[in-house]
């Protein structure tokens, strides 16, 4: 293999595995660190800095950095990342003096986004601080988008994200609520110098069998409900209550349902527990709060009597599934009747523009969705951009704010006239965390402790009213311990070829068996050769030049290493040394700034 | 030396052996020695060997002097009985051990000081008897615990790090096991573990004295230019004259050897060393011309390694003194010690 470069970001990076995978790529190991030291607003603000709503996501992000955390893979249960972002939410101090200051004088440029959920909120987040004047116009009487509407106030508390969104809309946002945009046209004529739709996928889809259209008081679409049961339209439900569909949106029906009255709450799935899409975790406090979840049932008919229901027939599946975990077969072996006497359907939602006219130059694909740029999140006419649920269909809060970075980012070009896919790079520095001998400046001791457990509000108590928050939070004690679990990913190994004497101290005192000095080769035949064998073919190989000595190559597999600075305290040439990288990922206001050093350049 | 201890993690990769345990099992304290010093490296050579032959930790007793190299039992095999002795006596120690329970596997770890200087009778007594144990010494050409003063395997013309040149000849411990009638003579560099984790291994299985000359730079006092026991320079002068394979009793001879060129040895326990020349007309079995041809080798200032000699039907200590099969330890007390009715009886026939 060639020598690897880690000069290029992407190497680094790709090692710190949370960040990596969070999609606004959240500085998890660093805020880790300042809530081990008790610095927990510092600890907000680097949250703040790329995932926006810290209070909210510290709740109920989807958390894709946990299932990608190191941890996870050299024990099984990875870090709480999630929940020590409530830590550093629920401690932290005034912060507002570290927002960033918004001009007094406005650039002169406006700009309107359409929809009041995390992704336009983002952009107003990113663009207001450069002088744009950003009105939001918002359907509902509440800002938030699904966060408000949908996401039950049991798991997330008007409060928290009162709070965030205030935050925002205090920089001097024009928010216009009860406003719903129904002409594209009608809006672009006003002459904005950007328009940007975050307006989400709203659609919640249909179950079209028979007896539905008969039955339709009893039957319910899962996110319209949700967001009756929001704004209290919707107080109560029957006792026994079918959840069709087995996602997070039906986790939270069921959950909500238990809430309004009802006693008896079956989540209905068609597949086996392994092809569900609900997180492992919406799962387990749904089945805490006692929802039955029946396996293998494919709806077949809405059953009435006296034009009432009072059931639901399904045929009960079963399936062939491989050695891969893929169904290869399935047939029907019986058939169910199953009473009750109301029926949510979570099976899914999709994005829908009935109020974008065609002929504006936005064009759609062959499923009626716009055709949208995955880097600058630009429609096919220049200046209007979609970022979101809106975007490319249903996804998460956190993907909302990062194509609300991005399309931050492209609004700016657009309006100052710059090519909106020419962007900056990702940057990172490296400095040594060296404090002496054995001392590093971090703590690079493993604890073997075990993931901490979140407390909950006793089944007894959680159900009297619809908002009471149900996690507690972890206790300061709680906390204290899983900051140790983090594994410092960024600080990173780095090594200098021409300073190894091929001693093997290294080698040997690797506590996961990582390095391996050896023959070159092509990555599969190295891969082979390894001292530990390399069983994660998604984590990368670090590759150094010839050694000095032998021309051998000193080879480190990334995938199990725990950053524990071993090697570097036993290398006696500093041939390793334990370096922090630290990445910067260009938004708005980096483009405004790289702009004015390069006008002050050539002034 | 690190504050922290190496974590002990469980990782997917790491294997277990046929006792069920893994290599972090046979691991001791974590080494207090420089870092990127020879002897850490033959200390992770040792787990290695010992966790792959499946040896019982339990039965194993570690025995060494003082100098760094006699330091690290206390690095591997915590599970294991071990004796710290006195500067250049572990052989006396071993011995005594060995006389008592003839069923453990010893490992005597030693330096080049503590075996070729002060402990140099030790060293050939232990030889000359046969003892059956794993000899190592950790050749760094220097004393290292004490600082860096040349040690009896200096080489002539080696400069130690403060710039004084050693001007008395070297006492090569090979050489010196071949002439006291050693059973198993080898050598190997700490940088090698291919090399080395074999030879370990058959050494360990060998009955008789099996000694293992470890090349193995002190990074602190003799790791410069000029030095010929530095990293550098031990990469550049060691030929390995034969390859060394340990085959356990159970498992096929595998590799694919050529007919000429490789020899297979059997051990008391069925187990097989099979060695592949890489010098043409080199015969391990031959102390004569292996002497003359190491010696010869030595003067081009070429450190030949492998498994340099070998004679597995040698008598040990205990054929030798005519003890007993048993173990003493297993003796009960009656028989060890008839009583003092039976005293006058046994000292009449002093009379
Ligand atoms: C039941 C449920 C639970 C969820 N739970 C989680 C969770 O726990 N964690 C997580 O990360 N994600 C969760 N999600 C997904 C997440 O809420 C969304 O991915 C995210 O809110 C999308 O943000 P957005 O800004 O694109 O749009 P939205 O949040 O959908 O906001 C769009 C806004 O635009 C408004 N709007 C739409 N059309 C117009 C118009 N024409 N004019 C004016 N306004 C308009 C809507 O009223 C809405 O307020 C959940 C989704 C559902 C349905
Ligand atoms: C009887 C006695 N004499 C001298 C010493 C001082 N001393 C301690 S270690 C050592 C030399 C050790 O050299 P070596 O065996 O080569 O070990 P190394 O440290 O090089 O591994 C000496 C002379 C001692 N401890 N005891
Ligand atoms: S930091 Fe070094 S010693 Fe520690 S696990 Fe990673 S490679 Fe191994
Ligand atoms: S410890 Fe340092 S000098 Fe020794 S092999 Fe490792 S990187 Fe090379
Ligand atoms: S002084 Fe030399 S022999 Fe002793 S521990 Fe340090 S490097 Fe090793
Ligand atoms: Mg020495």
């Amino acid at each position: 293999m060639k020598p690897t470069d880690t000069s290029n970001p992407e190497y680094f990076h790709r090692v710190v595995d949370c960040q990596w995978a969070c999609p606004a790529h959240t500085d998890v190991p660093e805020y880790i660190r300042l809530i081990a030291q008790g610095q927990f607003t510092d600890a907000y603000m680097v949250n703040r800095e790329s995932n926006v709503f810290p209070g909210v996501l510290g709740r109920v992000c989807d958390r894709p950095c946990e299932p990608a955390c190191r941890r996870g893979r050299v024990e099984d249960k990875p870090v709480a990342i999630c929940r020590l972002k409530r830590v550093a939410s629920d401690l932290k101090g005034a912060f507002k003096d570290r927002l960033p200051v918004v001009p007094e004088t406005s650039n002169g440029k406006r700009v309107a986004c359409i929809g009041a959920g995390p992704a336009s909120l983002t952009v107003a987040n990113d663009l207001v601080p450069l002088g744009y004047q950003v009105t939001i116009f918002e359907a509902l009487a509440r800002p938030g988008g699904l966060m408000r509407t949908n996401i039950p106030a049991f798991r997330l508390p008007a409060e928290i994200l009162d709070s965030e969104i205030d935050v925002i809309l205090d920089m001097g946002v024009e928010l216009k609520l009860g406003h719903r945009i129904d002409s594209m046209e009608a809006l672009l004529d006003e002459g904005w110098d950007a328009v940007f739709v975050g307006s989400g996928a709203p659609r919640g889809k249909d179950l079209d069998l028979p007896g539905r259209e008969e039955a339709s008081a009893n039957i319910h679409i899962g996110i319209d409900w949700l967001e009756s049961v929001a704004f209290d339209h919707v107080e109560k439900i029957g006792e026994r209550v079918l959840i069709i569909g087995v996602g997070n949106t039906a986790m939270d029906c069921c959950r909500s349902s238990l809430r309004l009255g009802s006693t008896d709450v079956k989540v209905m799935a068609r597949k086996p527990r392994d092809f569900f899409k609900a997180s492992d975790w919406e799962l387990e406090d749904a089945e805490e709060e006692n929802v039955e979840i029946v396996v293998n049932h494919s709806p077949k008919e809405f059953v009435l009597e006296d034009g009432r229901l009072v059931g639901m027939r399904f045929d009960q599946m079963e399936y062939q599934v491989d050695d891969d975990g893929r169904i290869t077969d399935q047939r029907v072996i019986g058939e169910r009747f199953i009473p009750a006497d109301d029926v949510v359907l979570a099976i899914g939602q999709e994005n829908a523009f009935p109020w974008v006219e065609r002929g504006l130059g936005i064009e759609f694909d062959k499923w009626d969705v716009p055709i949208v740029d995955e880097t600058t999140f630009q429609s096919t006419r220049a200046g209007v951009f979609f970022g979101g649920d809106a975007a490319f269909g249903p996804k998460n809060i956190i993907w909302a704010v990062e194509h609300g970075h991005q399309a931050a980012v492209s609004v700016h070009k657009h309006c100052t006239g710059a090519d909106v896919s020419d962007r900056l790079p990702v940057t990172m520095n490296l400095s040594s965390r060296k404090m002496g001998i054995h001392e590093w400046s971090y703590k690079n001791d493993y604890n073997p402790l075990e993931r901490g457990l979140m407390p909950h509000v006793s089944l007894t108590q959680r159900f009297r009213k619809l908002n009471i928050e149900v996690e507690l939070g972890f206790s300061p004690e709680q906390a204290e311990k899983e900051v140790q679990r983090c594994l410092n990913c960024d600080i990173q190994t780095a090594f200098t070829d021409r300073l190894c004497i091929e001693c093997d101290a290294c080698i040997d005192i690797c506590p996961t068996d990582c390095l391996t000095i050896t023959g070159n080769g092509t990555e599969e035949d190295l891969r082979q050769r390894l001292k530990a064998p390399s069983e994660n073919p998604d984590q990368l190989l670090f590759v150094s030049g010839p050694l000095m000595h032998t021309a051998r190559v000193m080879v480190k597999d990334e995938n199990l290493c725990v950053h524990c600075g071993l090697c570097a305290e036993r290398c006696p040439t500093a041939a390793w040394d334990m370096q922090k990288s630290r990445f910067s990922f260009p938004y708005a206001i980096d483009e405004e700034e790289a702009c004015l050093s390069r006008n002050r350049r050539s002034a | 030396m690190s504050y922290m201890s190496k974590p002990r993690i469980a990782h997917p990769g790491l294997k277990k052996n046929a006792l069920g345990l893994t290599r972090r099992d046979y691991e001791g304290g974590m080494s207090t020695l420089c870092a990127g010093c020879g002897h850490d490296s033959i200390t992770a050579a040792i787990i290695q060997a010992c966790f792959e032959l499946a040896i019982e930790p339990h039965r194993v007793a570690k025995v060494s002097g003082i100098g760094c190299s006699s330091k690290t039992p206390a690095y591997f095999l915590s599970a294991s009985h071990g004796f710290n002795s006195v500067h250049g006596r572990m052989p006396a120690v071993a011995t005594g051990a060995n006389a008592a329970n003839r069923d453990l596997s010893y490992i005597g770890v030693s330096g080049d000081g503590d075996s070729l200087s002060i402990g140099l009778g030790q060293f050939c007594h232990a030889m000359r008897r046969n003892l059956d144990m794993l000899y190592l010494i950790e050749n760094n050409g220097v004393y290292g615990l004490t600082k860096g003063q040349f040690s009896a395997s200096a080489d002539v013309g080696s400069k130690a790090k403060r710039g004084e040149i050693n001007e008395q000849p070297p006492i090569d411990p090979v050489l010196t096991a071949l002439a006291m009638g050693g059973t198993f003579v080898a050598r190997s560099f700490s940088g090698d573990k291919e090399q080395l984790v074999p030879l370990i291994k058959a050494g360990l299985k060998h009955k008789g004295f099996a000694l293992i000359d470890v090349l193995s730079p002190c990074v602190t006092f003799n790791d410069h230019e000029d030095s010929t026991k530095s990293y550098a320079y031990t990469r550049q002068h060691y030929h390995p004259a034969l390859e060394t394979d340990f085959v356990r009793p159970a498992e096929e001879i595998m590799a694919d050897y050529d007919a000429g060129a490789a020899m297979s040895i059997e051990l008391h326990d069925g187990s097989m060393i099979v060695l592949r020349k890489a010098a043409q007309d080199y015969d391990p079995q031959n102390r004569g011309t292996a002497f003359a041809y190491i010696k010869d080798k030595l003067r081009d200032s070429e450190f030949l390694t492998g498994l340099l000699y070998v004679e597995e039907t040698a008598p040990d200590m205990h054929v030798l003194s005519h003890t007993a099969d048993r173990p003493l330890v297993d003796f009960g007390w009656e028989d060890l010690c008839p009583g003092s009715s039976a005293l006058p009886e046994i000292l009449k026939r002093y009379r």
